[in-house]
Formats: C-alpha cells, sequence, structure tokens
C-alpha cells in the first residue's frame, strides 16, 4: 500500500500538484490561517510530472469559483479534488476562464486601473505557461509579474 | 471581407489600439486618407462636433485632429489643460467622459494615464479616439506612419524596418511594431539597453511569430533597411535626470552619418517629431528625409479615420 506523505482527510478539499514553489502563494490565497478545521500543507514532494510539488488539505471547505480561478493563476497545473466520507467524490484540473476580473494587480504603475476607482481587467491569452493581457494598457504579463488583488 | 463591410465595421468604433484593426481595415483606411488627400471631402461632418480631451498637452496631435474636423465641415470644442478640467475636483475619468458624451458626437483623448482611452470607450457609446495615452499607443500617428511609409515605398509589405532611440517608452514605435507585424517586415530595434522595447512588447510580437533583431549600433544593420524609424529621447519620460543624461544624445544622424552607414539609396527615414539632437537639419534636405510629409499626411490620415468612424463615406 501507498504511504501517504501527508495524511488524508475525510471532508474538504485537496489541492494536489501545485508547483512546490508556489504552495504558500496558493495557502495564502485559500486565506488558511483563518481557517478553523484541519489544514494540512505539505512541499518539496516527489512528483512524476513536476518534480517537486505542494499540496495542500483543507478539512470542511469546498472552494469558490473565485478561489479556483487565483489558484489557476498562481499553479495552471493543480487539480482540485472534492473528499466526503474520506472518499473521492470529484476531481478536476483548475482552469483559467477567458477573462478575469478583479482579482490581479496589473503591473503597469501607470496603468489606469491602478488609478481610477475601477476593477481590474484582464485578457487571458495563453493558460500554460500563463500570459494575460490588461484589458486597459493591453501590457502582457506572465506569472512571475503577477500580484493578486 | 468587402469593402462595405469593412466600411460598416469600422462605422462607431473606437480607435483605442492598432492591435484592434485588421490588416484589410488598415488598409482601407490608408486608401481613404489617399482619396481624400486627393480629392477633399469637404461639408460631410456638418453638424458633427469633436471634443478634443486633452489632458496631457500636445499641439500638432490637437491641432491636426481639429484641422481635420474642420475640414471635413465638423465643429470642435475641448481642452488641453489638466487645470481648467473637473478632474482636478477629483470627478473620476469615467464620470467626466460620461458627461462631455452628451456634447458631442465623437471623443479623441490624450491623457497620462495608459488604457485611459480603453476606459472611456467602455464608458461612452460615441466613437473614442486614443490620441496618446502614457507610454502605451497612439495608434492614430501609426496610421499617419503607414501612410507615409507606403507613399514613399509603394506598399507596405517584406520590408526592413530599423527603429531607433527609445523604444521603451516611445508609443509611437510600439504601436508602429504592431501593425508592421500585419505585413511581414523585417524589424530592427536600435536602442540603448536602458530605453530597450519592453520584454512584453517582444513577446507580443512572438505571439505573431514575427522575427526581430535587438541591438545597440545602428552600424549593425543600416546597409540593409529601406525605413529608419526614428524617435526622440523624452526628457519628460525619465524619472532620474541622471539617467537621462546617460542616454541623452546617444544617437546623432547627420548627412556625414549617413554617409559613413552606407544606407541604400532608396532609404526614407521617418520621425513622428518633435526632435532634439537625434536628427541633424542638414538631413531635412536629402531625399531620405520624408519626416515633414509625414506630419503633414496627420491631417488627411484624421480626416480619414474620422470620417470611417462617424459613418460618414458613402
Amino acid at each position: 500500500m501507498k504511504k501517504l506523505e501527508v495524511s488524508a482527510i475525510e471532508e474538504g478539499t485537496v489541492i494536489d500538484q501545485i508547483a512546490s514553489k508556489s504552495t504558500f502563494k496558493v495557502a495564502n490565497i485559500l486565506n488558511i490561517q483563518r481557517i478553523d478545521q484541519v489544514v494540512l500543507v505539505g512541499v518539496n514532494l516527489s512528483s512524476k510530472k513536476l518534480g517537486k510539488k505542494g499540496i495542500i488539505k483543507i478539512g470542511g471547505k469546498i472552494l469558490t469559483q473565485e478561489e479556483v480561478n487565483k489558484i489557476a493563476l498562481i499553479a495552471p497545473d493543480a487539480t482540485v479534488n472534492i473528499i466526503e466520507g474520506s472518499e473521492l467524490v470529484r476531481k478536476f484540473k483548475v482552469a483559467l476562464p477567458d477573462s478575469i476580473e478583479g482579482i490581479v494587480k496589473c503591473f503597469n504603475p501607470n496603468c489606469v486601473s491602478n488609478h481610477q476607482k475601477i476593477q481590474s481587467r484582464f485578457h487571458v491569452i495563453n493558460k500554460n505557461p500563463i500570459k494575460i493581457r490588461c484589458h486597459y494598457c493591453e501590457r502582457l504579463m506572465g506569472t512571475d509579474d503577477i500580484e493578486l488583488v | 471581407m468587402g469593402i462595405q463591410n469593412v466600411m460598416a465595421n469600422l462605422k462607431n468604433r473606437d480607435i483605442v489600439s492598432i492591435l484592434d484593426f485588421t490588416k484589410t481595415e488598415i488598409s482601407y483606411i490608408l486608401d481613404l486618407s489617399k482619396k481624400i488627400e486627393a480629392k477633399g471631402h469637404p461639408d460631410i461632418l456638418r453638424g458633427k462636433v469633436l471634443a478634443n480631451l486633452f489632458f496631457e498637452p500636445s499641439t500638432r496631435t490637437r491641432l491636426s485632429f481639429e484641422a481635420a474636423m474642420k475640414r471635413l465641415g465638423g465643429e470642435v470644442i475641448g481642452f488641453d489643460e489638466l487645470g481648467t478640467t473637473s478632474t482636478v475636483k477629483g470627478e473620476s475619468l469615467r464620470d467626466s467622459v460620461k458627461i462631455i458624451e452628451g456634447y458631442c458626437d465623437v471623443i479623441v483623448l490624450r491623457h497620462f494615464l495608459e488604457g485611459a482611452s480603453r476606459l472611456t470607450a467602455d464608458s461612452v457609446d460615441i466613437p473614442v479616439i486614443n490620441a496618446g495615452d502614457g507610454a502605451s499607443q497612439h495608434p492614430t500617428q501609426t496610421f499617419v506612419d503607414l501612410y507615409t511609409i507606403r507613399n514613399a515605398k509603394g506598399s507596405l509589405e517584406n520590408l526592413s524596418v530599423g527603429f531607433l532611440g527609445d523604444l521603451k517608452y516611445g508609443r509611437t514605435a510600439h504601436s508602429l511594431a504592431y501593425a508592421l507585424a500585419h505585413f511581414n517586415a523585417e524589424m530592427h530595434f536600435i536602442s540603448p539597453p536602458s530605453l530597450r522595447m519592453p520584454k512584453d512588447y517582444l513577446e507580443e510580437l512572438d505571439l505573431r511569430n514575427i522575427s526581430y533583431h535587438e541591438t545597440e549600433s545602428i552600424f549593425e544593420v543600416s546597409e540593409g533597411l529601406d525605413i529608419l524609424y526614428c524617435t526622440r529621447i523624452q526628457k519628460e519620460r525619465f524619472a532620474d535626470p541622471v539617467e537621462y543624461e546617460k542616454v541623452r544624445g546617444i544617437y546623432k544622424l547627420s548627412r556625414s552619418v549617413l554617409d559613413k552607414l552606407k544606407v541604400k539609396d532608396d532609404l526614407k527615414i521617418l520621425h513622428p517629431l518633435p526632435r532634439v539632437e537625434e536628427m541633424d537639419e542638414s538631413l531635412d534636405a536629402t531625399d531620405y528625409a520624408v519626416y515633414f510629409q509625414q506630419a503633414h499626411s496627420g491631417v488627411p490620415v484624421r480626416e480619414a479615420l474620422l470620417a470611417a468612424v462617424l459613418g460618414a463615406i458613402q
């Protein structure tokens, strides 16, 4: 039997296949310090696909669409596993929508979206590796440029 | 696509970014500019009002829009000083343009913030024309540049084009590079390392499978160029004057320099003007120089753009 590197949970969500270096960014998106149920975080775990991966298990939590979109920006290879009664009931890969609003800050300090009271808006040009174009100033941003609102 | 469809697609269109335009649409605008320059179309915009909203100073772009509108029989309102607007009272750009929308048929906007034209276009129902937003784009200047190149070379296809000077902040260079991507241009970006074309603009060219070459030395590429597009190193874009002093006057083109560069006899030199030290007046009388024709083309091209977006061409 395969030995689990991070213990299982009975109810909740497991985010797997996170690029190891992005694990704590994903943890921040999910605001895990404010969750009062079991949270398990593993980094530098072995992964055939990624070499080293991160994993986050959160008891009693189902992700919102906005949270999934944010994770897709930081960890485009991540998978989301929904666990009920210790069984895997649903598994899906995170996916970015074609446009994203209000969750990323434009990296261009002179962009109008950083000066007027408007929601930032980006068009997704490429999903993996991530390339997004600001709707307003049209500058292209990659994963390293992304700062979440 | 038939010409009627192209005309219909351009009616009520915003001119915010050159990326929004297809090759067919660009060619149609250039053809229309040629017709208007040859024959004129007085009165086709009679009764129409253009609002020139210049949140950042500009003389020639503002005046060329004003001249274009008046030559087609329209009227012009507007401002060219931030201090006289409600912005200084704290009004948002969105509110300002929604109010002004009620006074006019087309808005021409210059703004110091990048993306201000897109925000304006999203906020109003009438056409919005970007007359330069920050260091981003200046699409009407791009149509002027393309028109000048096509008139000088007979075609826009397969040209070797050198961009010289400030490619970091030079919005006209950014827009022109995007537009020339439609025409299979071979592009050479010549600049000091601190003023290179930003990497995301280069990635945009990569996305379109356009090959380009970057260098600091014009000597490396000068012999093969069909077009040399010079830009001014813009002192006003530098936050640190020391950085400006490091690069000012780094390129100085003159007749004697061109002789040493062994350029083609039919090389044409463009410059969106104003110039400072980068281009000597000794070039003005040569066949290379087309920058004054370029400046004069501003009016017929902007007439064509106004006529197209206001649906005045039958």
